[in-house]
């Protein structure tokens, strides 16, 4: 193939960063492990993370995570660790924190005070492991219910222990003391109100609780963890490949991205990349996956504003792509077509007419869709200066995605970290200026224009070859293999029962999600099955931040908001 | 004739006008689900007889077998009687419209209005704005702050843009000297050049938008709209109560189609080879597709939004037509 010429081969990307000032300050504090971790002790901990966000320009947070070391293999400092893992303003290092705890008393500083998305993930690892954060405003559980007794993500919380909870949260205990920030003591002339878990515009079941003022939302707190169903725990027990099914539940918009996503991760902690061709199909399929995640988006969000007519206009080509799917891969919805090292199997005879034909009516529905909104004066009207997310507070949110391309940041994993040869496609980063519900809605219109350049270009160029990595301890071997010697039969047998041996560490890798950086931390102790997945879901901070958004709008803007910001309740409560 | 005769003649012609606008009522809501099927690129209903032309039926015994449903904290009474007012007060509203030309049948000069009273255009726009009282009190009696919202939402719309269309209507009232329909429908007797659209074009488009609002109807669809107050007043009723709202609603949208098309576009006057009746048939059809048109095509706008078009563009504009038509007719 000629195109391939122009193929820089796959980096692997490691976190080889260097935050200047910060290894200057703490030169004697701080240690490094072997997975290029920063190792601080956790009374430092505050003043690490102020010196990396202020001096050396860190000031993006994209998760906090525990871990519990109680059945690991070998040695540890104590039986808790936390980590922080941050990224620079640059979007080109990723740094990451760890610290161990004291096991007589797990607590340390919060430090929702630098991010206002740390709010969230110190409560969600509080909720998940029993890890205390003094000073944070309000540690309560984020994704399992509040009678819930326990920390499900400890090593000794069985995961067959189910537990029956039916008290609600009426959530007064966030309400009240919002509601008195805001010089409101009585609260006689206020209507509280929930909107959702199931309300018609609510897209899921997510609960937004608002304090009203005639149609006015004076206050607002958020409820999220109705659709949890403990992902991250079950991956505790199943082998890699096993695990590809559950992150299709993730996001299940676009399927496709979190099994890519997932199964770049591992990769990367195999140190192989796949085969070229495998590379083009995830990226073909990907940027497919991208395409009808934002045509979702749009058209739920217009169906909100009351334009009926361009749901179809937009569900239409969706339709005809999840026929090319089911096509390909045998779902329509839950596609499981990743694998470790590859995917199930290669595109079929006549896919490329498909794909084109999906490309046109792609096209043709966001033509008509626009045709129908682009120039009228209710929609700019509904749209514009409403749900505004200015570019700092953006950042600070820890927004990615077309959320924060919209705030007016180019921000895009598939231009900083090119993975997939997203270097040599020819495709433009879509960013808004106000970062208002419009410039989220048009964002998401031209990057589906975008992914289908890439989609062009990468049928245009995809080689012949293997799609899955020539490896037989990662691979599952031919069926006339398995079917016909003992070699191959013990060869398929040890790969299903005792999944891809992953080498012993601790990687995080994110890829440019449908709606955002799409990121797993995972620790492996070199058996089949992960020590520990964790999933950043980039819609978690934009649920973060929505309720704070919507506050002094109408309901009416509120659910335009909530649509914007493309939160999907699987991936949100996991 | 003796005035047994003329209790007679009324009760059947009330009878008639309340099958027929119905009837009308039900088939509009097939040809709306037709029609928004054509325009979104689906089929609509196709399963209940030929092209589903019996969905009507279908739906209409479902929604007189359903269960009806009464929440338990709800004013009872009231939350029961709300949903009459509706279609009641909708079909009232009729009894001062001239229909069609008259005829004669059997050598019986028909009149096809019910009560041709001096103040017709009046009657009609007072007793129809006594059905904002039915979302008003579905609203407040349901005990449920979504129909509350709904029922605030109503009360805000309906009320102001009763201003506008009042108003509205005021400038060619003025031109015509009457209050009685049949009168503003003499007025236009010349021919298509007679209408009155093209005497008071800013009215007759004052009038249309207000008729949007006044029906519920995209874009001011805010009393019920689904994705913001779940289904407004409508909220905990089911069945034929839902029902009856649904009756009212459809019954306005063909009074103000009736409405328009004999204040401004020469009701049931003849053009050129068509006969008055068929005429007027045609205008009502071309106001409902309009109706129909403009859900598909738009989004609606946001209540704030709504107020400020209602009394910071459209009363204005209305005043200052006013204004002058006063002025051309001194």
């Amino acid at each position: 193939m000629k195109a391939s010429s122009k193929i820089v081969p796959q980096k692997i990307s490691k976190a080889d960063s260097m935050p200047k000032h910060f290894e200057a300050s703490f030169a004697n504090r701080f240690s490094k492990d072997e997975n290029n971790q920063y190792i601080i002790a956790q009374q430092y901990i505050i003043e690490a993370i102020t010196c990396l966000q202020i001096e050396d320009n860190f000031s993006i947070l994209l998760d906090i995570t525990a871990i519990d070391y109680l059945t690991c293999k070998h040695e540890c400092p104590s039986r808790f660790a936390l980590v922080y893992i941050l990224r620079d303003t640059s979007f080109l290092q990723t740094v990451r924190i760890k610290t161990y705890l004291h096991d007589a008393k797990l607590e340390i500083q919060s430090i929702s005070s630098l991010f206002a998305i740390a709010n969230w993930a110190e409560r969600e690892v509080w909720d998940q492991y029993g890890i205390c954060f003094t000073n944070h405003p309000n540690l309560k559980r984020m994704l399992n219910h509040k009678e819930f007794i326990g920390h499900p993500l400890r090593k000794d919380y069985p995961i067959t222990q189910g537990q029956f909870c039916t008290k609600t949260d009426d959530l007064m205990d966030e309400m009240i003391p919002k509601l008195e920030n805001k010089g409101f003591t009585s609260h006689e002339d206020l209507m509280f109100l929930n909107l959702g878990p199931a309300h018609p515009a609510s897209h899921g079941t997510i609960r937004t609780f608002c304090a009203l003022e005639g149609e006015t939302i004076i206050s607002a707190v958020a409820e999220i963890g109705y659709l949890h169903r403990g992902f991250e725990k079950s991956c505790e027990n199943h082998t890699y490949n096993q695990i590809i099914p559950y992150t299709d539940r993730l996001n299940y918009c676009s399927a496709i991205l979190n099994n890519i996503a997932f199964a770049h991760t591992v990769e990367g902690m195999l140190g192989v990349s796949v085969p070229q061709r495998a590379q083009f199909i995830r990226v073909l399929i990907g940027e497919l996956s991208r395409i009808i995640d934002h045509l979702v988006c749009l058209a739920a969000n217009l169906v909100d504003m009351g334009a009926l007519t361009n749901y179809w206009y937009l569900f239409n080509p969706r339709e005809a792509v999840y026929d090319l799917l089911s096509k390909l891969t045998g779902a329509r919805l839950t596609n499981s077509y990743m694998r470790i090292g590859g995917m199930a199997h290669d595109l079929y005879d006549g896919f490329n007419e498909d794909l084109q034909e999906c490309i046109k009516q792609i096209q043709n529905g966001v033509a008509d869709t626009l045709s129908l909104i682009e120039h009228n004066r209710i929609f700019h009207d509904r749209t514009q200066d409403v749900g505004v997310i200015k570019a700092e507070k953006a950042l600070n949110l820890g927004l990615s995605g077309p959320n924060l391309r919209a705030s007016g940041i180019a921000y895009d994993i598939r231009k900083t970290a090119p993975y997939y040869n997203y270097e040599s496609f020819d495709f433009d980063i879509a960013i808004g200026s106000v970062g208002d519900v419009y410039d989220r809605m048009m964002v998401r219109f031209e990057e589906i224009r975008q992914s289908i350049r890439i989609i062009n270009q990468a049928m245009k160029q995809i080689p012949q070859g293997p799609i899955l990595v020539a490896d037989n301890a990662i691979s599952l071997p031919d069926k006339k293999d398995v079917y016909g010697n003992i070699e191959g039969l013990m060869n398929q047998f040890k790969l299903i029962y005792e999944g891809v041996k992953v080498p012993a560490m601790e990687y995080y890798n994110a890829i440019e999600g449908a709606n955002g950086e799409l990121g797993f931390y995972i620790i492996s102790d070199g058996s089949g099955t992960p020590y520990k997945v964790k999933v950043r879901p980039p819609c978690f901070p934009a649920m973060a931040a929505y309720a704070d958004i919507i506050e002094g709008g109408m309901i009416a803007d509120a659910v335009l908001t909530l649509g914007s910001l493309n939160i999907v309740a699987g991936e949100l409560d996991r | 004739m003796g005035e047994m005769a003329i209790v007679i003649e009324t009760v059947i012609k009330a009878i008639t006008v309340l099958a027929v606008v119905a009837g009308m009522a039900a088939f509009a809501t097939y040809i709306e689900r037709k029609v928004l099927a054509f325009m979104q690129r689906r089929l609509g209903p196709m399963h209940v007889g030929p092209h589903g032309i019996l969905q009507l039926a279908a739906d209409g015994i479902k929604l007189f077998t359903k269960e009806d449903i009464v929440p338990q904290n709800s004013i009872k009474p009231i939350f029961k009687i709300a949903p009459v007012i509706a279609p009641a007060s909708a079909f009232t509203a009729m009894a001062a419209v001239p229909f069609f030309p008259e005829f004669t049948l059997f050598g019986y000069t028909v009149h096809p209005i019910i009560a041709d009273i001096n103040v017709g255009i009046l009657f009609v726009m007072g007793v129809a704005s006594v059905g904002m009282y039915a979302p008003l009190l579905a609203g407040m009696s349901s005990v449920n702050k979504w129909a509350l919202l709904g029922a605030a939402r109503t009360v805000i719309q309906l009320l102001s843009f009763e201003v506008v269309t009042g108003l509205s209507i005021l400038a060619p009232l003025m031109m015509i000297g009457s209050l009685s329909l049949i009168d503003i429908n003499d007025y236009q007797m010349g021919g298509v050049g007679s209408w009155l659209a093209w005497k008071q074009p800013l009215a007759f488009v004052l009038f249309m938008i207000a008729g949007f609002a006044e029906t519920n109807r995209t874009p001011f669809d805010l009393i019920e709209v689904e994705s913001e107050v779940v289904s407004g007043y409508a909220t905990d009723y089911s069945g034929m109560r839902w029902g009856l709202f649904f009756v009212g609603e459809y019954a306005n949208m063909i009074t103000v189609s009736f409405l328009v098309s004999i204040i401004f576009l020469g009701g049931y006057n003849p053009i050129w080879f068509i006969p008055g009746g068929l005429a007027i048939l045609l205008k009502i059809s071309f106001f409902i597709f309009l109706f129909l048109w403009v859900r598909a095509a738009w989004p609606h706008v946001r209540p704030d939004q709504l107020m400020w078009l209602c009394w910071k563009v459209l009363m204005p504009l209305a005043l200052l037509n006013i204004l002058l038509t006063g002025i051309v007719l001194i």
